[in-house]
């Protein structure tokens, strides 16, 4: 375990955790003279599905585009075998920086090889990395996607007739849940009477379910939707056959319902992982604690559908200014579950870069349904 | 909006979940129960119907034309039929096992081929409302049935008279009885297998066009999820009588709506409870029916599992 520390100090990396701010990207280090880096990506389903990997794969195109060599593996399961892919990529192709994007690639996977390998970088997209546990050469990037969720959530709020809404889950992580809420949030800022209810399918790609609870929620009166699934295709067509509205998620779903689709929130993950590697390139060592929102370019929105109502527009637009300039805080006291405690206090307001919101284990008040 | 449906949802959803859901399950087990019949295993239907449904949902895309796709997954269904019948008439195979390389085959290949279909969108099958415009919407959508729902249960009653009061089906079933009884009246029981091989794929690939052109109606890797494989195992509690399997694949249908549909009223505690519940029901189906004293009654004597 001793290896990591020879990596060097990481000053920056102290604010980058405090600040979890894109800037905080590398320190001089070990790879001092720099060299491109050969870039592993792994994936847990198709790269082409609509949704969490195309959005990824996108990312990974960007670099392909901008001259490194990019390794790139789909459909590998959260067991072992992301660990013999990563090794694979490493003895075989020579990748020096890995990124196993999906949630359950990090603990144990990828912290086990990282621990193998001290001279290889991993970064994982949306672990939770802690400076005092992980080691150096680990580390973690994600986007604050719930900003967009939350304009989902206003112009769901101002399209829903029967304030009902609707939002197909997979599992009930904290990055789910911090989506759910802060949909909810935005669609009670329109419509303080507005609920979503939720549904767990179980599974990152469950089709039938997520066609199933897409009905369900539709039969219950729900009339628009949004989910966080690794493919929201199900749930945009089965919501577009039945008439209901959609807000995408991942990638841009408009092409799948041209009536419809509202608006989306988006990843654009070009950006982080040009970022990664250039730092690379330039012999500094990757941040390990890399976060941004809409103001960092780490997140955008789907371009407005027909539905949206003119006020729906100016009201989100609005918001959108807000959070790309001064900052915009979606999680504010006093908020009560939907439980009846309360979770955050009154006067209390934790900004998108508090640690406290990405292990959130509640839903709500407003939201229907329960984590367990 | 009007007329809340409240709980009343929950019962609702199920009813209409069972007819979207089973669908595929009707059509394999109807398949799988033609096959063993005849006396032979199939296990690749897991693999056929996720072919089905990659090559019904390509030829539709190519086409503009989801019943030539149906058409389509139905005979690459057949072909995979015929495969594992001819493979399983050489000599010391066996067929469980041909079964299980089968599946692996159809649902790589499908993977394979399918890589390019994943993002288009395939026009779809129309579904049929049934209520002519008398119900209220939301029960209206509940009444919305496809056609290949109709014909699968159609399917099985003919399916059921044909084994009882045809020579075909005489034939099929003295074949999957006693392939000695079948060879002392003149009949050779390799193309009878081979033949209900393939019939059985035929079926399986339909219940694949299903899957993609209908509901939830658009393909990708995770589409079957295991439903070729239950719908196998559904055959056994259906005790080889195809009517029962209608029954089978509604209650799988039903259960397997009831997560959704519960979580949808804000019946949330225990979802995942909930969501195992079609896998639940197969161990207590099984575990009731298949008592010491009866558990074969209604098998094929040339089962494998029978030897």
């Amino acid at each position: 375990m001793d290896a990591q520390f020879l990596i060097g100090r990481r000053q920056l990396l102290k604010s980058g955790v405090a600040l979890g701010a894109a800037t905080a990207l590398g320190s001089p280090g070990a790879f001092a003279q720099g060299k491109a880096p050969v870039i592993g990506f792994i994936y847990v389903g198709p790269k082409d599905d609509y949704g969490y990997n195309q959005a990824h794969a996108e990312g990974a195109a960007a670099l392909k585009k901008a001259g490194f060599k990019v390794l790139e593996e789909e459909k590998v399961p959260e067991t072992v075998a992301v660990e013999k892919s990563m090794e694979s990529m490493i003895n075989l192709d020579g990748a020096t920086l890995m990124f196993p994007t999906s949630f359950g690639y990090f603990d144990p996977h990828m912290l086990k090889l990282a621990a193998k390998y001290p001279k290889i970088e991993f970064r994982h997209c949306g672990g939770l990395w802690n400076e005092a546990k992980h080691a150096k050469n680990t580390g973690s990037y994600f986007g604050y996607i719930d900003e967009c969720q939350y304009l989902n959530g206003v112009v769901a709020g101002h399209t829903s007739k029967s304030g009902k809404l609707g939002f197909i889950a997979a599992k009930p992580i904290p990055q789910v849940l911090r989506n759910i809420n802060a949909f909810t949030l935005g669609a009670k800022s329109v419509n303080p009477k507005a609920t979503t209810q939720v549904i767990f399918t179980g599974d990152w790609a469950f089709p039938v379910k997520e066609a199933e609870g897409t009905n369900s929620l539709i039969d219950q009166g729900v009339d628009v939707l949004t989910c966080h699934v690794d493919s929201p295709k199900v749930v945009v067509e089965t919501a577009e056959r039945r008439g209901a509205f959609t807000c995408g998620y991942h990638a841009n779903q408009a092409p799948l319902a041209p009536k419809g689709y509202l608006t989306g929130a988006e990843w654009n993950w070009s950006k982080v992982y040009l970022d990664f590697a250039n730092a690379m390139k330039a012999g500094k060592t990757p941040g390990n604690f890399v976060r941004g929102g809409l103001k960092e370019g780490f997140v955008k929105t789907s371009a407005y559908g027909p539905a949206v109502s003119e006020a729906a527009r100016k009201q989100a637009d609005a918001i959108k200014a807000e959070m790309m300039s001064k900052g915009f805080v979606i999680f504010k006291g006093p908020l009560k579950d939907n439980k009846g405690n309360e979770v955050i206090a009154g006067g209390k307001a934790l900004g998108q870069t508090d640690l406290a919101l990405e292990s959130m284990n509640y839903l709500i008040d407003g939201v229907v349904g329960a984590i367990g | 909006m009007d007329g809340d449906l409240g709980l009343w949802g929950v019962p609702l959803a199920i009813f209409a979940g069972a007819i979207r859901v089973s669908t595929p399950f009707l059509f394999v087990s109807l398949g799988e129960c033609i096959t063993e019949k005849a006396g032979r295993i199939n296990l690749g239907l897991e693999g056929t119907l996720v072919f089905g449904a990659m090559a019904g949902y390509a030829i539709s895309y190519n086409t503009g034309s989801p019943w030539l796709g149906v058409l389509a997954a139905a005979l690459a269904g057949s072909l995979f039929g015929v495969l594992h019948g001819l493979i399983c008439s050489l000599p010391k195979v066996n067929d469980v096992a041909v079964g299980i390389a089968l599946m692996l085959l159809g649902t790589g290949l499908a993977f394979f081929f399918g890589k390019p279909y994943i993002q288009p969108k395939a026009p779809i099958l129309p579904g049929f409302d049934l209520s002519f415009g008398l119900l209220p919407p939301r029960l209206a959508e509940a009444a919305t049935i496809n056609p290949l729902f109709l014909i699968g249960l159609a399917a099985a009653p003919i399916l059921a008279w044909g084994f009882r009061n045809t020579r075909t089906g005489l034939v099929v079933r003295m074949v999957g009885d006693s392939g000695d009884a079948a060879k002392a009246v003149g009949i050779a029981a390799m193309p009878v297998r081979v033949a209900a091989t393939a019939a059985g794929g035929f079926f399986a690939g339909i219940g694949g066009a299903f899957l993609s052109l209908y509901y939830p109606g658009s393909w990708n890797e995770a589409l079957s999820s295991g439903q070729g494989l239950m719908a196998v195992a559904l055959v056994i509690f259906a005790r080889w009588n195809p009517v029962a399997c209608v029954w089978a694949a509604f209650v799988f249908g039903g259960a397997g709506a009831l997560g959704p549909a519960l979580q949808s009223v804000g019946v949330t505690q225990g979802y995942y409870l909930f969501n195992a519940a079609p896998y639940l029901l197969t161990l207590v189906i099984m575990a009731v029916m298949c008592s010491r004293k009866q558990s074969l009654a209604g098998m094929p004597a040339e089962l494998g599992i029978a030897r």
